[in-house]
């Protein structure tokens, strides 16, 4: 799978960890209540170890990981600092 | 400060010593292996990074990094103030560990048992030091929950009750005074629960996901028995019912058969990716 489209990527993990559940790429997927204190540290290393940077820590909120566009926007703005 | 020795890097042992960094106390993790040891400081880390958003306090990462030190060899535990014990719940494997970090612990060395089932004054008879052995049951994930159990033995001594009062306090924990008896009050209740639960599944009953909405919806528990199972670990679900049934001989503590197919076939929670649900690959 191709980094290109960081939104594909993030996209297929989330649907393999929540088979049932169809997210759409701008839903807010803290407030669907799929994220608890343990999958939120999965999905950050997942991010650090699929897109290779250590996620710096004013980046570090919620708001950067509520839904599979802001997850590929952080990636874009990471991507875009290296 | 107390420097604190943490035995075991599985889950308990990762939360326990990310809580004691970032509370400023400087610790010392031990396990058998040194993979453990390097997979366990990159989740710490990681965890440290997350903690504000995650509810936590803000923490300076490298600082609290830096007072963690690793070893494979329990010597390295020969100075602290206290160790932490968390390795599973097999009496064996505590047993030997326990005999070991007699000889080589300082003798002022405070053994703090991290146990949700195992009776602490059974730990006594394997010390020479029983008066300085108590029990703790902490709760998954440590650093997030402000309330323990607090276990004195039958020898514990008082000094070793506040001193560890104290160091849970530290750590931004309350201790409720619990009387030393297998699964203590929160294994009692919580095992039955998740043994009763597995039981609903295993019959066909119901599904593991109408179980827990049951208790989520109707309840208003944030997680149901199963997904909480799948949190714990069902191996060490199954441990603690066992131990539950060889100390009381009630059948009511009789395990799931699903509890024990699931642990044989390596469908341990969300630690192997699979439970009573699926978490795909673990991260």
């Amino acid at each position: 799978m191709s980094h290109n489209d960081p939104s594909a990527v993030v996209a297929a993990f989330l649907q393999q960890r929540f088979p049932h559940v169809e997210i759409a790429h701008d839903e807010d997927i803290f407030a669907l209540g799929l994220v608890n204190s343990l999958f939120a540290l999965e999905l950050v290393m997942f991010v650090e170890k699929t897109f290779g940077f250590t996620v710096p820590s004013d980046e570090m909120r919620i708001d950067s990981f509520r839904s599979i566009d802001a997850i590929s926007a952080l990636v874009d703005r990471q991507s875009a600092t290296v | 400060m107390s420097v604190v020795g943490v035995a075991g890097a599985g889950v308990m042992g990762i939360g326990v010593t990310q809580n004691l960094a970032q509370t400023g106390h400087r610790v010392v993790l031990v396990d058998t292996e040194q993979q453990v040891l390097d997979a366990a400081l990159q989740k710490i880390e990681a965890q440290l990074r997350m903690s504000r958003m995650l509810g936590g306090p803000a923490v300076d990462t490298a600082a609290a990094m830096a007072l963690i030190s690793t070893g494979v060899d329990p010597k390295a535990l020969a100075e602290v103030d206290f160790v932490i014990e968390n390795i599973p719940e097999r009496w064996d494997l505590k047993r030997a560990l326990y005999l070991e970090m007699d000889r080589i612990c300082d003798p002022a060395t405070v053994f703090v048992v991290n146990t949700s089932a195992i009776p602490i004054t059974e730990f006594a008879a394997v010390t020479g030091r029983p008066e300085q052995l108590v029990g703790v049951h902490f709760m998954n994930p440590v650093p997030m929950k402000t309330a323990v159990e607090l276990i004195a033995g039958e020898h514990t001594s008082a000094e070793t009750v506040r001193r560890t009062r104290e160091l849970l306090n530290a750590m931004g924990k309350k201790a409720i005074d619990v009387k030393d008896v297998c699964g203590f009050i929160s294994n009692r209740v919580l095992m039955l629960t998740v043994n009763e639960a597995a039981f609903l599944v295993h019959q066909g009953v119901a599904t593991a996901e109408a179980v827990d909405e049951v208790f989520r919806s109707c309840f208003g528990h944030p997680m149901g028995p199963l997904e909480t199972a799948d949190l714990i670990g069902v191996d060490t679900i199954l441990h603690s019912i066992d131990v539950l049934y060889q100390h009381y001989r009630d059948s009511k503590y009789r395990p799931c058969p699903l509890l024990r197919t699931m642990a044989n076939a390596g469908r341990h929670g969300r630690k192997s990716g699979r439970g009573f649900y699926e978490y795909g690959p673990t991260a």
